[in-house]
């Protein structure tokens, strides 16, 4: 018997318990504050980069334990979905208690208040009266309306009282702002990745991390037209279509299809007369099965295609495979054989440079480069259109290159620029290679050619007198061909392996001698070459080398000094292209929204309510004593108690004013 | 009629709320109006039918703000008239910044800042001068100060704008921009509402406090304008020319400007409290209330609340316009969700819990450092989406 009762008893205690701890306040402070945290976290650790980063950034231990606990995608960790289950949950269990109770008291004017109730209140004050009970009745009926509130009155047989009202909405307030919660987390959910990654767990699907065609992604990796919500990018050539998307997750990515193919007909950016980009369009078609014709729209911007429950968004571009012209200049080991090569940009071409095979991998073409410029009066400029390429040789290493099409200014010259580097990570080392007076680079080259040039080297040396005096002919030959050997040095290892030699062989306290001593001869060899040079190209130095020729000479020689370190036995030279761009349109369907959009106008109104339309009451109870009203006046208010009582004396002295005068 | 109704009809008739204007409240009105109205119908043209409503709208909130709050009405006349002057005084493009005498020292916006920092930090002086003399006088002088310094900052604001235009029609754009544009709006935010909390609470004590946090937002603007040529106008990137950066940002930072509020009167809040066991007669005791202190830390941070949560969500409209989803956890993004988050646990322990006191004036110090964080620490340490102002 006893223990059956207990039992009764006990079920709606537990649930109460249980409505109690999701209810409240502490748990709600608490989800906040964790919600706060983890954001925090993910802004400090920067989210879903390669894996191959952190394991470099924590090591391989410390990488495993940050994997375990999501903090690499913190926001839509389990544990992070868990905390917003768990704040949708609370604040759901307290709108459920506290709403309705709410909802009733903006209608209920607190009409059954008591009289000691009234003269405790902090706002409360009385009058005694030489005036009717109705003439009070009627002021109070239109002061309190008057002054925004509502009124109700009461009559009984001792007792008569004025109740009014305001700021109902302060109740609606608190309802709409907790409601809006509620709203915004199950439609954020909706459109996040909660539900792809439930999938992945059953093994529904797998992200595929090989670079492959859409069209050869295995069917695990797709996925259909029932998916609730995505977001995902693709890169859409000039001229073509594409009917999927790709949304990056994980470790790879998984391919999305559409109900519909959309095509580029143009992509355009338009600039600033500054130079910075101004504005990026994309000329749309739309075909689908659906309609009679396609849908023809341009996107930016801020000025996306919604078509269908899906947003269409300008979020970037790339090339979309340009046809590039390139003329081979060789670098090294001689030989003037210029070769033309034409290269489409993403494609990849095999090619024997100095009896090398090489793999030319062009990356990228740009139409223009907008730098910091050199001139003060303006903060930038354009230099022109570029390419860039990887050049991968027999064993597979590789250097990425990037060559302008344009000499470009520095300091009253122009040079032809290369950039070079090994990894992305590094920043482009430049070679400048001096343009001749015709604009080109044919000077360079032939002056390169004749000092690869032995019988040139040989004629050149013979000619020179380096040491000041005379030297015996079996010394001379010696000498010669010392020279010889030192041009060679430095046209195979450049002016770094000159100094090695120097710091290889020569004594400490006599190489700073040595190496003036060979810098000096170089010049001359150089400078002797450079005269062969100029008389083929048949200018006359009779009269010695104009300013810009001798400058011309001082950059070619740097120029060739760095060869070696370049690293490619080849210059392309950017002569011509045809320029193809692709743009990279963002495509989501978030049908979230519908609940998140009403969710945040709740939240706007809800807050202002609460806020700016305070609950206020007042109350005016009349009673009539011997041939007088006595009349308690009160008021009562949940906030903002200081503006209160100030509102409240207002109000007493329009009473007064009424009817005590 | 009886003597009680004639009296409660002349009670009822008293306050009522148009009766109220005055004739300058009209002539106000009608300047308003008419001003919008040449406004509207010259440059209709170059705005989309946002940025007309975006035009009615705030004149129709000027209006009606400067009938709530009358020194609205003067200050908006003068930055007028002082704007159109500077704005008149280029006839041969922006180069007669250097020439023209009055551009040159006082209504170029270059000038017109410098003019509204050098006020600003004097007026910081001179209400801590007047806290310490206790002297309402130099008090008084140091509002005037402060009204000055905002009168300049709107008018260098105003004649930047037109500026804009000047180096193209394609380059012109509100100032609220980049990061030296907003710390400039920062300013004369925190300012205004300090200035609306001043005549409210009919106190002058507070200004010193308030206004450290102005000029410290004034030194960084120097600091930026003469290291970093921050002032310079540049063209807007393509996805900040919309019309919805003309409201998410001044409604973010009448959030921040409140907040900023609020923590410096908590700092106030702080010392009083530490005060009142001592003695009655210390400097400390000129302060405000604490009752008072806290109603006015509760009142700066609910609307601070209002407009940040106003703001955040604009902010997420325009997001799915221009990023394509209306939330992506940028960096940006998850700081103003962490604002928003802390001053709700805030404002959830003051009503709910009933918290006062010292605990949240400290709280209130610790949002500003948040908010501090969301503002500019963002910007600096993380990237992201977000990268307008970057230092």
């Amino acid at each position: 018997m006893y223990k059956k009762s207990a039992e009764t008893l006990k079920t709606p205690k537990t649930s109460a318990i249980w409505l109690n701890f999701l209810g409240s306040m502490n748990l709600a402070i608490t989800l906040l504050l964790a919600l706060s945290v983890a954001s925090i976290i993910g802004t400090v650790l920067q989210q879903n980069q390669p894996y191959t980063d952190y394991v470099i950034k924590f090591g391989p231990f410390w990488f495993e334990v940050f994997q375990q606990l999501g903090l690499y995608d913190v926001y839509s960790a389990s544990w992070f979905l868990l905390i917003l289950f768990f704040l949708v949950v609370s604040t759901s269990t307290c709108v459920y208690r506290n709403a309705p109770g709410m909802l009733r008291e903006m209608r209920e004017y607190r009409q059954s208040i008591q009289l000691e109730t009234l003269q405790k209140m902090p706002n409360s004050v009385s009058w005694q009266l030489n005036r009717s009970l109705d003439e009070v009745q009627q002021v109070a009926q239109q002061i309190l309306p008057h002054n925004g509130f509502s009124a109700r009155t009461t009559v009984t047989d001792s007792f008569r009282l004025v109740a009014g009202m305001k700021g109902a909405g302060s109740r609606l307030g608190y309802v709409f702002t907790h409601v809006a919660i509620v709203l915004i987390c199950i439609g954020g959910l909706i459109d996040g990745n909660a539900i792809l990654k439930a999938r992945e767990m059953l093994g529904q699907i797998v992200p595929e991390t090989e670079n492959i065609p859409a069209n050869q992604v295995p069917m695990i990796s797709r996925l259909g037209l029932d998916n609730l919500s995505f977001r995902g990018s693709v890169s859409v050539p000039e001229g073509s279509q594409s009917n999927v998307l790709f949304i990056n997750y994980k470790e790879g990515y998984l391919v999305q299809g559409l109900p519909f193919s959309i095509e580029v007909k143009d992509f355009r950016i338009e600039h600033y007369a500054s130079g910075q980009p101004k504005s990026f369009e994309s000329d749309l078609l739309l075909h689908d099965s659906r309609l009679a014709e396609p849908l023809e729209q341009t996107i930016s911007v801020n000025h996306p295609l919604i078509y269908d429950g899906y947003s269409i968004y300008q979020a970037s571009f790339s090339d979309g495979g340009s046809s590039i012209e390139l003329q081979v200049w060789p670098l090294s080991g001689g030989g003037n054989q210029q070769q033309k090569l034409n290269v489409t940009v993403g494609n990849d071409v095999q090619v024997n440079l100095a009896g090398q095979p090489w793999v030319l991998e062009t990356s990228d073409f740009r139409l223009f480069n907008i730098n910091p410029s050199q001139d003060p009066a303006k903060k930038f400029q354009n230099v022109g259109p570029s390419v860039q390429f990887k050049m991968r040789d027999k064993t597979g290493a590789a250097k990425e290159f990037m060559n302008y099409m344009l000499p470009i200014e520095r300091a009253g010259a122009y040079y032809y620029l290369s950039g070079v580097r090994s990894s992305p990570a590094e920043e482009f080392r430049y070679l400048y290679i001096p343009m001749d007076e015709a604009g080109g680079l044919g000077r360079f080259n032939t002056f390169l050619r004749l000092l690869n040039d032995q019988d040139v080297l040989q004629k050149v040396v013979a000619k020179q007198g380096i040491l000041d005096q005379p030297l015996p002919t079996k010394d001379s030959a010696q000498f010669n061909q010392a020279m010889l050997k030192l041009v060679a040095l430095f046209m195979q290892e450049g002016i770094d392996g000159v100094m090695s030699q120097v710091d290889k062989n020569v004594p400490v306290e006599k190489r700073e001698g040595v190496a003036q001593l060979y810098v000096r001869v170089l010049q001359q060899i150089l400078g002797a070459v450079y005269v062969e040079v100029l008389a083929d190209e048949g200018v006359d130095i009779s009269l010695g080398i104009d300013e810009k020729k001798a400058a011309f000479f001082d950059d070619a020689s740097a120029a060739i000094g760095a060869i070696t370190r370049y690293g490619s036995p080849v210059y392309f030279q950017l002569v011509n292209f045809k320029h193809k761009q692709a743009s990279g349109l963002q495509i989501a369907k978030a049908p979230g929204k519908l609940l998140v959009y009403p969710g945040c106008a709740m939240l706007i109104l809800g807050v202002f309510l609460m806020f700016y339309a305070p609950q206020q009451r007042l109350w005016l109870r009349l009673q009539e004593t011997e041939q007088e009203v006595s009349v308690v006046f009160a008021g009562h208010a949940e906030r903002n108690g200081l503006d209160f009582a100030d509102q409240f004396r207002q109000i007493q002295a329009q009473f007064e004013r009424v009817l005590t005068t | 009629m009886t003597s009680i109704q004639a009296a409660l009809k002349s009670e009822l008739e008293r306050d009522a709320f148009w009766k109220g204007l005055s004739l300058f409240d009209w002539l106000w009105s009608i300047i308003t109006v008419l001003s919008t109205a040449y406004a509207y119908t010259n440059y209709a043209p170059l705005m989309d039918v946002y940025e007309k409503v975006i035009l009615v709208a705030s004149s129709a909130s000027l209006i009606v703000l400067g009938w709530h709050w009358k020194a609205i009405r003067q200050l908006s006349l003068l930055v007028f008239v002082l704007s159109l002057f500077g704005i008149s005084r280029y006839v041969n493009g922006l180069s007669d910044a250097e020439t023209d005498f009055f551009l040159r020292f006082l209504v170029s916006s270059q000038s017109a800042i410098m003019w509204m920092s050098a006020l600003y930090v004097l007026a910081t002086v001179t209400y801590f001068a007047a806290f310490i003399a206790r002297s309402d006088f130099v008090a008084k002088v140091a509002s005037a100060m402060t009204w000055s310094a905002t009168v300049m900052g709107l008018v260098g604001l105003m004649v930047r704008w037109r500026e804009s235009y000047l180096i193209g029609l394609d380059v012109g754009h509100i100032p609220v921009s980049n990061l030296y544009e907003v710390f400039i709006l920062f300013s004369i935010i925190t300012a205004l509402l300090y200035l609306f909390y001043e005549r409210r609470y009919q106190t002058r004590v507070l200004g010193g406090f308030v206004l450290l946090v102005i000029s410290a937002a004034v030194a960084f603007l120097l600091w930026y304008t003469f290291d970093r040529q921050a002032a310079d106008i540049q063209p807007l990137v393509p996805a900040l020319k919309s019309y919805w950066m003309k409201i998410h940002v001044p409604a973010n930072f009448i959030g921040y400007g409140a907040f900023a509020l609020a923590a410096m009167v908590a700092v106030a809040y702080l010392i009083r409290f530490n005060a009142e066991k001592g003695d009655s007669n210390s400097l400390a005791m000129t302060l405000p209330e604490l009752d008072v202190l806290d109603d006015l830390m509760y009142k700066s941070i609910a609307l601070g609340f209002a407009f940040f949560t106003l703001a955040t969500i604009l902010g997420a409209l325009w997001a799915a316009e221009a990023w394509g989803g209306y939330w992506s956890w940028d960096p940006k993004e998850t700081w103003a969700l962490i604002v928003w988050l802390n001053y709700a646990a805030w404002l959830h322990m003051r009503l709910t819990k009933g918290w006062r006191g010292k605990p949240m004036a400290a709280w209130a110090i610790v949002g500003l450092f948040v908010t501090l964080f969301a503002f500019l620490g963002v910007n600096m340490f993380l990237s992201g989406l977000h990268s307008y102002g970057e230092l």
